[in-house]
C-alpha cells in the first residue's frame, strides 16, 4: 500500500479515518491491541481512497509510524563485518550507479576514448579518485614506478635523469586544482546532443595534487629560462603524448605531481607521475610524464596542430588555445533527473575559472530573464572548482535553470549565442557557455539551449 | 614561490664538478638538492629525445619514396585509415578536402566554405613536422615506435602524394622537407593572435551580468532529440536512487505527471546493483576491444567473423587459445595479433569459448 521509495517521509494521515465511536472509546479506555487493530483497518480503508484522489496527497505510511523506525533492522540486530574486510575500501553497494561512463558512439575504440565523471551525484569540490575522468590516447598501463624515469633536457645546463625515488625526496607542495578537457561540452557546440551533465560537462575533475614545483625542478637542472620560453612535456604511453607548455605563463604554478587526494595517482590518471598545469586544458597535464624539454619555440605536436585548436568562421584556426575560461554548471537538478514533488530544493552546482578565482555565481530559474546570486561554499580557491548553492521552491510550473559564473578578472560566463556570434558553430573545443536545464511540469529535467 | 635561476652560482659549481659520463651515479650539479638525480648519458638522451619541431630541429637523417610508403601503408596503416587515408571507420580521415589552389594560397578553402562534410588531418595540419613526429612516435596504432626514420619519411611522402602536395615519384628526405613545408595546404591557416594562450590573455567574448528583466522573450533554440533520450543508456541507472534527484527512466517515454506517491517511472535500486561480470566484461577489461568489435572489422576481425570462420571445427578452442597466448598473424591480414601472455589459462579459455560462440 505505501510506496517503499517514499518511506522516509513522515506523511499526514488522511482525515476522518477513525469513526466517532472509536475516538470516544480511545478517549475513555486508552490504547490496546484490539483498538490498535481497529485504527490500522480504518487507516488502510481511508488510504485506499486517498491515493485515488491524487498522487501528491501526503499519507502516513501506517497508523503507528514508519516501519523504518518501528521495525528492527538487520543491521541493528546482528553482527556486522570485521575491520579491514575491504582493506582499501569501496563505496556502498547503494552507490553503484555513480561511476565513470563512456558515451556510446563517441569513439570506436575504447583505448582512445573518454570516460566521464558523474558530476550529477558528487558533493563539494573534490572528485573521488575512482571517479576522476579518463581520457586515453593509446590505452593505459600500470607503469612500474621502479622503472619510471623523468628526463629533463633541451636548454638546460645538463640533461638530467630522475627516478621516482629521487623526485619523492624533493620538497613537495599540495594544491587543489580543477582539470578540464578542452573538448568538455564540445558535443554541444552545434546543438543539444546528450542528456545529462555527466556527458555535457563530465570531462572535469578537481583534486588535491602533490608533487615538486616545476620551477624548482627546472632550476635544479639549470634551465635557461631567458631563451627557453616553452616546455615540451612528453608522456610514457604508446602515444608518447606531447604538448607544448607556455612556460612563461605557468612556471610559478605547475607541479610535477605523483599524489592525488592523499594517495598516489591512479594508473588511468598517469601513475606514477603527471604534469599539473593549473588553469590549462587537461591534455597539457601530460600523464606518465617521462620527459621535459626546455625550448625556444612551440613544438606543433599532433594534438596542438590537428586537434585542440579552435576553427573560426573564416577558416582560420586558433592554435595553442589552452586556458579554460570561466564556466559553471548546475549539477543538481540536471538533465535526465526527476524531481519527486513540488516544494523546496537545494539547487547546487560548480563554477571554475582558468584565470583565477570564482568571484560570483548567479542563478536564473526563468531562462535568463531574472537572476539571483548563489552562495559560494568555501574554500574558494584559484583555478579550482567552487561549489555554489541556492534555495528554490518549485511551484510545479515549467522552469529553465541556468548558472552564470564571474571570475576575479571580471569575465562573465557567456551565453551559447554570444559565444557562437564570435566563434561560429563548428568549433569543438573550449565551449564555456551557460548551460540551461528545463524542468517540465512532470518534474523531469532535460537539456535545452536557450536562444 | 621559487625565485628562478640564479645561474651564476650553479655554473661555477658545475665547472668544478667532475662528471663520470655513463656512470649511473654521476655527480649532482646542484647546490640545492645534492644527491638527487644524475646526468643523462648521450645514448639516453638520443633514445628519448625524438621530437621534431616545425623548424625540423630533431629530424633524423633519412629518406623514403612514395612507392615505399604505399607498401608500408597498405600493410600497416590502411586497416584503420583506408587505402587512401580516407577511412572514417575508426579514426577521422587523414586525406581529402584540399585542392591545388590551397597549395598555392596556404589556406584550405573548404575550412570556411563548409563544402567538406568532415575536417581531415591534411586540411588542418599546418606543419609537415607534426605529421612526421606523430607517425614516428606513435604509429602504427597497435605497435607504436616500431617504424624507422626511413619508414616514416616514406609514409609521410605517401600521405602527401595522396593529397597531391608532392608528385607520385617523390622521395622525401631530411634535406628537402623544408621545401615541402612551403606547399602544405593549410600552412597559413593557424593563428596565435588570441587570448587563450596565457592566463592574462584578452577574452574574445564580453558578456554582461544583467540581473533583472534581461531578456524579453525566452526561446528554446535546441532540445535533446527524441532518439537521443536513451542513447547513453538508461539514465535511471546512472543516478543515485535515493535522495531528491532520481534519474528518469529513459527506456520509457517521459512521465505524464509528477511521480508523487505512486513513484511511477522511478527506478528501483535493487534492479541496477548487479555488476557485470563474465566473458563480455573480460573481453572489455582485457582490452580486446582495442582491436576487435562485435560485428565490424576494426584492426582485427570481428567476434562474429571469428565465430563463423571456426564454426564446427574440431580443435578450434585449443588452436585459438594458443594463438591468444603466443600471438599470430596472416589469417586475417597483415596486422599481427600481439601475444597476450598476461592472461590466465582460465581467462583465455573463457574468452576464446565466448568468442567462438559469437559472443553469446
Amino acid at each position: 500500500m505505501s510506496d517503499p521509495k517514499r518511506r522516509g517521509q513522515i506523511q499526514q494521515a488522511p482525515e476522518n479515518f477513525l469513526s466517532q465511536d472509536l475516538i470516544a472509546d480511545l478517549n475513555q479506555n486508552g490504547m490496546d491491541d484490539t483498538r490498535r487493530g481497529f485504527m490500522r483497518n480504518g487507516f488502510m480503508a481511508a488510504l485506499g481512497g486517498a491515493v485515488g484522489l491524487g498522487a501528491s496527497m501526503n499519507v502516513l505510511a501506517s497508523a503507528e509510524g514508519d516501519p523504518a523506525i518501528l521495525e528492527k533492522q538487520v543491521w541493528q540486530t546482528t553482527l556486522g563485518k570485521n575491520v579491514a574486510t575491504m582493506p582499501y575500501g569501496a563505496p556502498s553497494i547503494y552507490e553503484a550507479n555513480l561511476i565513470r561512463r563512456e558515451s556510446p558512439g563517441l569513439t570506436r575504440v575504447s583505448a582512445a576514448s573518454v570516460a566521464f565523471t558523474p558530476l550529477q551525484g558528487l558533493f563539494g569540490i573534490i572528485t573521488p579518485n575512482g571517479l576522476h575522468f579518463e581520457r586515453q590516447h593509446q590505452g593505459w598501463y600500470n607503469i612500474d614506478p621502479e622503472k619510471h624515469r623523468l628526463m629533463v633536457n633541451g636548454l638546460v645546463k645538463h640533461n638530467r635523469v630522475f627516478t621516482m625515488n629521487d623526485l619523492m625526496r624533493l620538497p613537495s607542495v599540495s594544491r587543489i586544482h580543477f582539470i578540464e578537457c578542452g573538448a568538455n561540452t564540445g558535443l554541444e557546440w552545434g546543438n543539444v546532443a546528450v542528456p545529462t551533465v555527466q556527458y555535457t560537462h563530465g570531462m572535469l575533475s578537481c583534486c588535491e595534487f602533490t608533487g615538486v614545483p616545476l620551477a624548482a625542478l627546472l632550476e635544479e637542472c639549470g634551465a635557461d629560462l631567458k631563451q627557453g620560453k616553452y616546455l615540451l612535456a612528453e608522456g610514457g604511453d604508446g602515444s608518447g603524448m606531447t604538448r607544448t607548455i607556455n612556460l612563461s605563463d605557468v612556471l610559478n604554478e605547475a607541479i610535477v605531481a605523483w599524489g592525488m587526494n592523499g594517495e598516489m595517482l591512479r594508473p588511468e590518471n598517469g601513475f606514477p607521475l603527471r604534469l599539473v598545469v593549473p588553469g590549462v586544458q587537461g591534455v597539457s597535464w601530460v600523464k606518465w610524464l617521462r620527459r621535459l624539454e626546455v625550448g625556444d619555440m612551440p613544438y606543433a605536436t599532433k594534438d596542438e596542430a590537428v586537434h585542440y585548436n579552435d576553427l573560426m568562421p573564416d577558416g582560420m584556426a586558433r592554435q595553442y588555445t589552452s586556458i579554460q575560461e570561466c564556466k559553471s554548471v548546475i549539477t543538481t537538478p540536471s538533465g535526465g533527473q526527476q524531481l519527486l514533488d513540488k516544494g523546496f530544493y537545494n539547487v547546487s552546482g560548480l563554477a571554475w575559472s582558468g584565470r583565477g578565482k570564482v568571484k560570483r555565481v548567479d542563478v536564473s530559474f526563468d531562462g535568463g530573464n531574472n537572476w539571483k546570486t548563489a552562495r559560494l561554499e568555501t574554500p574558494v580557491l584559484s583555478k579550482a572548482l567552487t561549489r555554489f548553492n541556492i534555495d528554490w521552491v518549485w511551484d510545479g510550473s515549467p522552469a529553465i535553470l541556468q548558472s552564470r559564473a564571474i571570475d576575479d578578472t571580471g569575465y562573465v560566463q557567456p551565453s551559447i549565442k554570444l559565444l557562437r556570434d564570435v566563434r561560429g558553430t563548428r568549433s569543438i573545443y573550449h565551449n564555456n557557455a551557460i548551460q540551461s536545464w528545463k524542468v517540465g511540469t512532470n518534474g523531469e529535467v532535460s537539456n535545452v539551449q536557450v536562444g | 614561490m621559487f625565485k628562478l635561476a640564479k645561474f651564476a652560482k650553479s655554473t661555477l659549481f658545475v665547472a668544478t664538478t667532475c662528471f663520470v659520463i655513463g656512470s649511473a651515479v654521476a655527480q649532482n650539479s646542484s647546490t640545492r638538492f645534492p644527491g638527487i638525480g644524475r646526468v643523462a648519458t648521450p645514448a639516453e638522451v638520443a633514445a628519448w629525445d625524438i621530437d621534431v619541431r616545425p623548424d625540423f630541429k630533431g629530424l633524423p637523417k633519412g629518406s623514403g619514396s612514395v612507392e615505399q610508403g604505399q607498401k608500408l601503408w597498405e600493410s600497416k596503416c590502411s586497416v584503420c585509415h583506408g587505402t587512401f587515408g580516407e577511412s572514417n571507420e575508426i579514426f577521422t580521415p587523414i586525406i581529402g578536402g584540399t585542392s591545388a589552389d590551397d597549395i598555392k594560397t596556404g589556406r584550405v578553402a573548404s575550412l570556411s566554405d563548409r563544402k567538406q562534410p568532415q575536417r581531415t588531418t591534411i586540411m588542418k595540419v599546418a606543419t609537415v613536422s607534426s605529421l612526421w613526429d606523430y607517425i614516428y612516435r606513435a604509429m602504427p596504432w597497435n605497435a607504436p615506435r616500431s617504424l624507422t626514420p626511413d619508414d616514416t619519411f616514406a609514409l609521410v611522402a605517401y600521405l602527401l602524394s595522396m593529397a597531391e602536395v608532392v608528385p607520385d615519384d617523390f622521395v622525401l628526405s631530411n634535406t628537402n622537407i623544408a621545401e615541402v613545408q612551403k606547399r602544405m595546404p593549410n600552412r597559413n591557416g593557424m593563428t596565435l593572435k588570441h587570448g587563450m594562450w596565457n592566463s592574462k590573455g584578452t577574452p574574445d567574448v564580453h558578456a554582461t551580468a544583467c540581473m533583472h528583466n534581461c531578456v524579453q522573450f525566452v526561446q528554446i533554440g535546441s532540445e535533446l532529440p527524441d532518439y537521443a533520450r536513451n542513447a547513453q543508456g538508461n539514465i535511471a541507472e546512472q543516478n543515485r536512487q535515493y535522495g531528491p534527484f532520481r534519474g528518469s527512466d529513459s527506456t520509457k517515454p517521459p512521465l505524464a505527471k509528477l511521480p508523487g506517491a505512486a513513484g511511477e517511472g522511478l527506478a528501483h535500486a535493487s534492479e541496477t546493483h548487479a555488476i557485470s561480470k563474465g566473458p563480455a566484461a573480460l573481453f572489455k577489461s582485457e582490452n580486446c576491444t582495442a582491436c576487435h568489435a562485435m560485428n565490424s572489422k576494426l584492426v582485427g576481425p570481428s567476434v562474429a567473423d571469428i565465430a563463423s570462420k571456426y564454426q564446427g571445427q574440431s580443435g578450434a578452442l585449443d588452436k585459438l587459445m594458443a594463438k591468444v597466448k603466443n600471438g599470430g598473424s596472416g589469417v586475417w591480414g597483415a596486422i599481427p595479433m600481439p601475444p597476450q601472455a598476461q592472461l590466465s589459462e582460465e581467462d583465455r579459455k573463457t574468452l576464446v569459448t565466448w568468442v567462438l560462440s559469437g559472443g553469446k
